[in-house]
């Protein structure tokens, strides 16, 4: 049994808007193994990506708190990566300066920055487009520089946010394809965001439903299936099912 | 392929352009030549043959080229100075709140007073000379630019700050590479509307008090009655004023090389 290396406990976040006060996640308990794939699934505006921004240190929970190997999160910073919805590419940036971004932070020597960069552009498929600027690049290809961005700086603890919400559905079982890969390759431990029910069983070794807001974990299913899991397959339509089945259904 | 489409269109555009400005004089030449209009205007013949000739004959004591250069020094240093203080202030105000609170309702109020309200009180306290010209042009472009800095502080996508922060950037390099580069375009389009203004602002500045420029040419054609003159002026004020604007632009697309679509 390897040890959890995210431990949520207790987490809590109610929003101070004109409106009065709005609890969005509602005490809750999350522990993430070490390299496991964390699927967070839940309807559409439940509160999942303010669960995984507390997380990842980009919001303070009012409630509880989070800690990554036994450090408390309390703010931005490079032990965790995050891979947003809306790519937040630095378009003034090209491919290799978007990557290697987080090392010239750091100030790693020129030399080492750019092959640390190389290697993660390769891993993701980009070898080629290193001088293209974002606005250069597909929605697919854009992620795939998210995605290298993310890993470049090495963190403990890897979050994406509905990272393949915005592609079209080719694209996205593409990537999602190509995600498995990189993580078969590169494993680390990632908890990811979606409201897509094929891609939280595609991807996960854990999903954890959501229920709607203020969040909280309705239920948790180990998918044990094989990798590469079939879309189609029985085992994977008869999940698709069941786990449909206790979502909360929103209009 | 796609080249040789883009050749095409930028093809057709320019004959479109060439049409409208020779229909444009044609049409000139004709309301003066067959109508009374032509004892009030000079016709695009003469003015344009009187424009080729002033080149070396002086028009008062320059030739055309030295008027013209005379006011587009001037336009330069003050457009210099006033949209370096202006990009600073903006870009200050934009970023400390504190300089936000304090400096941005003075600014708001001495920004709609338009520089040619400033020419007596200028020259007052800046005597004929040049001096107050380049206050006036200073003024111009730096409330121009401020507005443009400050609204390009205002509007960085904070996401992009969030994730500057989380790759481990502190906050002096969020703002050197995360609010410094997307304040560029901002400032860019504040500059373009600031060279304009310049050059309108020592156009009236040169009329109101001055012995040379492309303002006093036009002040002089009146006094003399020339209206010869006075349009040779206003043709060289539109000609560099295009230039003007169109040399600004193509600093903008090798600056901003990022934001151009497709390769």
């Amino acid at each position: 049994m390897s040890k959890d290396i995210i431990v949520c406990q207790n987490l809590g976040k109610t929003f101070d808007t004109a409106r009065g006060d709005v609890h969005v996640i509602d005490k809750i308990d999350i522990r993430v193994r070490e390299n496991e794939f964390l699927v967070l699934f839940g309807p559409g505006q439940c509160g999942k990506s303010t669960l995984i921004n507390c997380m990842a240190g980009l919001e303070r929970a009012t409630q509880g708190e989070v800690r990554i190997n036994d450090k408390i999160v309390d703010r931005p910073g490079p032990a965790r990566g995050v891979v947003y919805q809306r790519m937040a590419l630095f378009p003034w940036l090209t491919v290799m300066g978007n990557v290697s971004y987080g090392l010239k932070m750091k100030k790693v020597p020129k030399k080492e920055r750019l092959e640390r960069a190389q290697y993660y552009i390769n891993l993701v498929g980009l070898q080629g487009f290193e001088n293209s600027y974002p606005a250069q690049l597909s929605g697919g290809m854009q992620q795939r520089v998210g995605i290298a961005r993310a890993y470049c700086i090495e963190p403990e603890v890897l979050f994406m946010d509905e990272p393949f919400g915005h592609l079209d559905a080719q694209t996205r079982y593409l990537m999602q394809e190509d995600l498995m890969k990189i993580w078969e390759h590169e494993k680390r431990t990632i908890v990811f965001v979606t409201n897509n029910i094929e891609e939280a069983i595609y991807l996960a070794d854990r999903v954890v439903v959501m229920t709607n807001c203020p969040t909280k974990i309705k239920r948790e299913y180990e998918i044990n299936l094989p990798r590469p899991r079939d879309y189609v397959d029985k085992e994977f339509l008869k999940l698709r099912e069941e786990i449909s089945s206790i979502v909360d259904k929103t209009v | 392929m796609k080249n040789r489409f883009k050749d095409a269109a930028s093809y057709e555009k320019m004959i479109c352009a060439g049409i409208s400005i020779l229909g444009f004089l044609c049409l000139w030449q004709l309301v003066v030549s067959f109508t009374a209009v032509g004892e009030l205007l000079s016709g695009p013949l003469i003015v344009l043959s009187k424009f080729v000739t002033s080149i070396a004959e002086p028009i008062g004591t320059y030739t055309i080229q030295l008027h013209i250069f005379w006011s587009l020094s001037r336009v330069m240093i003050g457009f210099a100075l006033g949209s370096a203080v202006g990009i600073v202030v903006g870009i200050l105000m934009g970023w400390f709140k504190i300089i936000d609170a304090v400096v941005r309702p003075l600014f708001e109020i001495i920004r709609p007073i338009p520089p040619i309200a400033w020419i007596p009180l200028s020259i007052l306290w800046f005597g004929l000379g040049e001096g107050s010209k380049y206050f006036l042009i200073f003024y111009a472009a730096f409330c121009g630019i401020t507005m443009n800095a400050y609204s390009g502080v205002k509007s960085v996508d904070p996401v992009l700050i969030g994730a500057a922060k989380m790759l481990g950037a502190n906050n002096r390099q969020v703002f050197t590479t995360i609010v410094l580069p997307s304040c560029i375009p901002h400032i860019f389009a504040g500059l373009q509307i600031a060279i304009g203004t310049s050059w309108a602002t020592v156009v009236a500045a040169e009329m109101v008090r001055s012995t040379e420029g492309v303002g006093w040419m036009i002040i002089k054609g009146q006094d003399s009655n020339s209206t010869v003159q006075i349009l040779v002026g206003i043709v060289a004020i539109g000609i560099v004023g295009y230039i003007l604007a169109v040399s600004m632009r193509a600093i903008e697309a090798k600056l901003c090389v990022w934001r151009v679509r497709g390769k």
